[in-house]
């Protein structure tokens, strides 16, 4: 039962021929071993559930249990976002779209390790510990939803929640061997998940293949009255069939397939252009022009809204405070500092200093009109063509420490996805092909909204490439 | 925009603003390693953009208002439970000016 895919379990346990309480104890019992192997294991769960619910909700997911990322707030259960400033911490209330798709009957099998507040390309960020790549247990999962995409593609979930703010759910399902989808901004209610950069952050669906992302999509969107930037999806989500590419122009941004990328992913790429076009797809070149400055927008932008949310860890409320303090400022900084790791420090730092006075024009404003020009490159773009295409990842999983050293060479990781996110449109990895016996992502995105579009390619795209994601299995 | 290399200085007063202690061996790598991602970031300076408007919210949301209905607010206890101190029912802090 282990081998089957969400959708093909939550179909069997409609039809009897599976038990939801076996199916939750199967995968249960194998995220607890993971938890208790230490460093034997893959450290992807941050806690996992005791026992199998009381009741089958039954629902459109059919029982099928979730793996959670950790900054999802869960009422009662470890909420910590990867942080040693929120150890322990038990929110008083569960984010909507868990509480959502648990009433769709994905009841939650355990909370997933992250980067500390979602900011990681490699999760080795996280205050317990970095999560290791099923395929290669001396390289990093990506990040900075590594938890989840490592859980999902070793078989030790059957799904997963992550975030993606500028590429936190595509980059590490391309370095892990799945499927990961971020929605277009606003789809999906952000209440209860705890802040990165809100204007970006975006929660989304890794699985093991493109069915059960349209699957648990389909249950994840919609307005919800807790998150006034939540918008009604204009249609529903469709479970995908398509088997060809016929009518479809595939646009390919020179931008973002040449200089930077490594040659094993560029040659992983070329092929699935190939067998793009084997399946009647045309191909198309697109500019972005602006493209390239997307990440140093980014690195403006995410930092400045990060700098901002995480203002409210003041050992006051929740969390940690450290002890004998002088006075309030005494304690206010000394709690940060003690509760926040490295990489956190860095972006509220950055952040500050880009909103601060005598500055914010020249890095702030200036990072919000590049936002405009991308916005505009893509929608300039979108006329000509009815998806974009690219590698998801400049790189294979690389090892671990291997970029700790140097931040600027982790932000390079996420060259290719900055700027759908800073877009606000949609965007899947799909596994393409291998480099170095490592799996290679495909990213294909297109429009706001246009998910069906996407998840229809995705899985013509996917049929054909058959990639085989068994040697990741524990 | 100038390529900026922050300085010791600047990085102790926007540590400041942002409410954190930094150790004495914690400022020499931050001035080094934000100086390096400023670098970067200060490419976009060389973008005409002068006459392009800003983006803060990249979908149109129109409407977003919501009727005002009175809706019950987290009990006083459970908004207390995760506090580090509590005192009167209410959060506990050290005193500004100890």
């Amino acid at each position: 039962m282990l081998e089957l895919s969400a959708r093909a379990a939550a179909e069997a346990i409609d039809t009897g021929a599976l038990s939801a309480a076996e199916l939750f104890e199967a995968y249960r019992a194998r995220a607890a071993a993971d938890r208790d192997a230490g460093e034997d294991g893959l450290n992807c769960f941050t806690w996992v559930a005791e026992e199998a619910p009381q009741e089958h909700a039954g629902g459109a997911l059919g029982g099928v249990p979730l793996a959670v990322k950790d900054l999802f707030c869960t009422e009662g259960v470890p909420s910590q976002s990867g942080s040693r400033i929120l150890e322990g911490y038990l929110p008083p209330y569960t984010a909507s779209v868990v509480a959502r798709l648990r009433a769709a009957g994905a009841p939650l099998l355990a909370k997933t390790n992250q980067d500390e507040f979602a900011m990681g390309s490699s999760n080795e960020n996280s205050a317990f510990g970095a999560v290791r790549n099923p395929w290669d247990r001396g390289r990093v999962p990506g990040g900075s939803s590594g938890g989840s995409a490592a859980a999902v593609a070793a078989g030790l979930a059957p799904w997963a929640l992550g975030t993606d703010t500028g590429g936190s759910i595509r980059q590490p399902a391309a370095l892990c061997g799945i499927v990961g989808l971020k929605p277009t901004y606003g789809a999906v209610s952000r209440y209860g998940m705890i802040a990165f950069a809100s204007s970006l952050d975006q929660a989304g669906p890794l699985t093991r293949d493109v069915a059960d992302a349209a699957l648990l999509l389909g249950q994840m969107v919609g307005r919800d009255r807790c998150d006034a930037t939540s918008l009604e999806f204009p249609h529903p989500i469709l479970a995908p069939s398509a088997e060809r590419l016929d009518g479809i122009t595939l646009g390919v941004p020179a931008e973002l397939t040449g200089e930077g990328i490594e040659a094993g992913v560029l040659s992983a790429f070329q092929a699935a252009l190939a067998r793009a076009q084997e399946l009647g797809a045309q191909l198309a070149e697109v500019q972005l022009p602006h493209a390239p400055h997307a990440l140093s927008a980014y690195y403006v932008l995410a930092p400045a809204e990060a700098s901002s949310n995480l203002a409210r860890f003041d050992g006051v409320r929740y969390g940690l405070r450290a002890e004998s303090a002088e006075d309030l400022l005494d304690m206010y900084t000394r709690t940060r500092h003690d509760g926040f790791g490295p990489e956190v420090k860095r972006r509220i730092m950055l952040g500050t200093y880009a909103l601060s006075s005598g500055y914010y024009d020249a890095y702030y404003g200036r990072a919000q009109r590049v936002r405009t020009k991308i916005a505009e490159d893509f929608r300039s773009a979108f006329e000509a063509v009815d998806l974009i295409v690219t590698p998801t990842a400049p790189t294979v999983a690389f090892r671990l420490g291997e970029k700790t050293g140097d931040p600027l060479a982790m932000y390079l990781n996420d060259y290719c996805t900055v700027p759908m996110s800073l877009a606000g449109i949609p965007a899947i990895s799909i596994p393409c092909g291998h480099s170095e016996g490592l799996p290679v992502g495909l990213q294909i995105a297109g429009p706001a909204f246009s998910e069906n579009r996407i998840l229809e390619a995705a899985h013509a795209l996917e049929q054909s490439i058959d990639f085989d994601g068994a040697p990741a299995r524990v | 925009m100038r390529a900026t290399v922050i300085a010791r200085d600047e990085v102790l007063h926007v540590a400041r603003l942002a409410r954190l202690a930094l150790s004495e061996d914690e400022l020499e790598p931050m001035a080094r390693e934000l100086s390096a991602v400023l670098e970067h970031v200060a490419r976009i300076g060389e973008l005409d953009l002068s006459e392009v408007p800003p983006t803060s919210h990249v979908v149109e949301v129109s409407g977003a208002l919501r009727a005002d209905e009175p809706r019950p607010c987290l009990p006083r206890e459970l908004a207390l439970a995760q506090a580090p101190a509590v005192s009167d029912e209410g959060f506990l802090v050290p005193s500004p000016q100890a």
